[in-house]
């Protein structure tokens, strides 16, 4: 035994006999379908807004420092690049929000049949583009 | 453990090592626990449900605060059920995010000379992160 892979992988059978665990095949010889591909995006989202809570931070902290830093965060996500932060952490956050929802239900123990997996995995992505537009739609008529 | 555990073969010829002085013990040691194996697991569902209605309220929140000055940020958060979600937003985001890197690093990072010091950072990055956004807020409620 010399890694934890081996650890994980080597098992014994009811007879008393070690044997390697079988693989699943490798992800590259996979097509790519919306189970999968929603998948690593919740993973993605998840990272996403974790690099999103410096923004938010930083507007936090900001606010309670001075009114010139405050017109500093203001002035940053008012411009090109900062809109386009904004947007991708609003996108990132619905999508991570409706599929995190979706995980709850898996964990609860319902939609488990391949048809309700497909289907769940379309309403979020439904869910997301239509919650995403309306919170920027929202954020623009604020602007 | 039995003498079978010294070596084996499987059927495609490859041998299977496994240390002869190890125990069962050994070989699950450091692979989670039967009893507080569930935890990290169970902490990152219970954020996750604590911030479906936290999120919505702050995404609303957020809005009507768009285009305001600091002031009215200020005045937002002396309110206290603001400050009071605000600060159950925060602490509750900061550690649903350093329990989901926290997986996001032992899946991908199998180096373990690189995997705990990048926990490490990370969970402290997240932590003083969260602490200045709480303190934040809290310096905004009671002080303006
Ligand atoms: C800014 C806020 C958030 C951040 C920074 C964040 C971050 C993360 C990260 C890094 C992961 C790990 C991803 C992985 O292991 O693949 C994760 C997982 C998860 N998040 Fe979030 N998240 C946030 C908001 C939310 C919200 C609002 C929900 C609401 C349902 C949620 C539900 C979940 C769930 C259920 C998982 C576990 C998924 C799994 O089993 O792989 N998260 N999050």
């Amino acid at each position: 035994m010399t890694d934890t892979r081996d650890a994980l992988t080597i098992a014994r059978t009811s007879d008393g006999r070690l044997v390697r665990r079988p693989l699943s095949p490798h992800l590259q010889v996979y097509r790519p379908q919306i189970t999968s591909i929603l998948s690593i995006m919740h993973r993605m989202t998840g990272i996403a807004l974790s690099a999103g809570t410096l923004l938010l931070a930083w507007w936090l902290v900001a606010a309670a420092t001075s009114d010139s830093s405050y017109a500093t965060v203001s002035g940053f996500m008012r411009s090109p690049i900062g809109l386009l932060f904004l947007l991708g952490w609003i996108a990132s956050l619905w999508y991570h929000f409706c599929n995190g929802i979706r995980h709850l239900a898996w964990d609860a123990g319902f939609g488990f049949e391949l048809p309700t997996v497909h289907a769940s995995g379309w309403a979020v992505v439904a869910a997301t583009a239509a919650l995403t537009a309306l919170t920027a739609i929202a954020v623009v008529m604020a602007l | 453990m039995s003498e079978t555990a010294k070596t084996s073969t499987t059927k495609t010829g490859g041998k299977l090592h496994v240390g002869v002085m190890q125990s069962e013990l050994g070989r699950a040691r450091g692979l989670g626990s039967a009893r507080s194996g569930t935890h990290h697991w169970w902490a990152e569902r219970v954020t996750s449900m604590a911030l479906v209605p936290l999120t919505i309220w702050f995404v609303i929140a957020a809005l009507r605060l768009v285009g305001h000055t600091r002031g009215d940020v200020a005045h937002w958060a002396a309110n206290p059920v603001n400050a009071t979600l605000g600060a159950a937003l925060v602490i509750v985001t900061f550690h649903h995010m350093q329990l989901g890197l926290q997986v996001v690093v032992e899946d991908y990072i199998h180096a373990e000379s690189m995997r705990m010091p990048m926990i490490l950072a990370i969970k402290g990055a997240a932590f003083l992160l969260g602490l200045a956004s709480l303190v934040s807020i809290l310096k905004l409620a009671f002080m303006g």
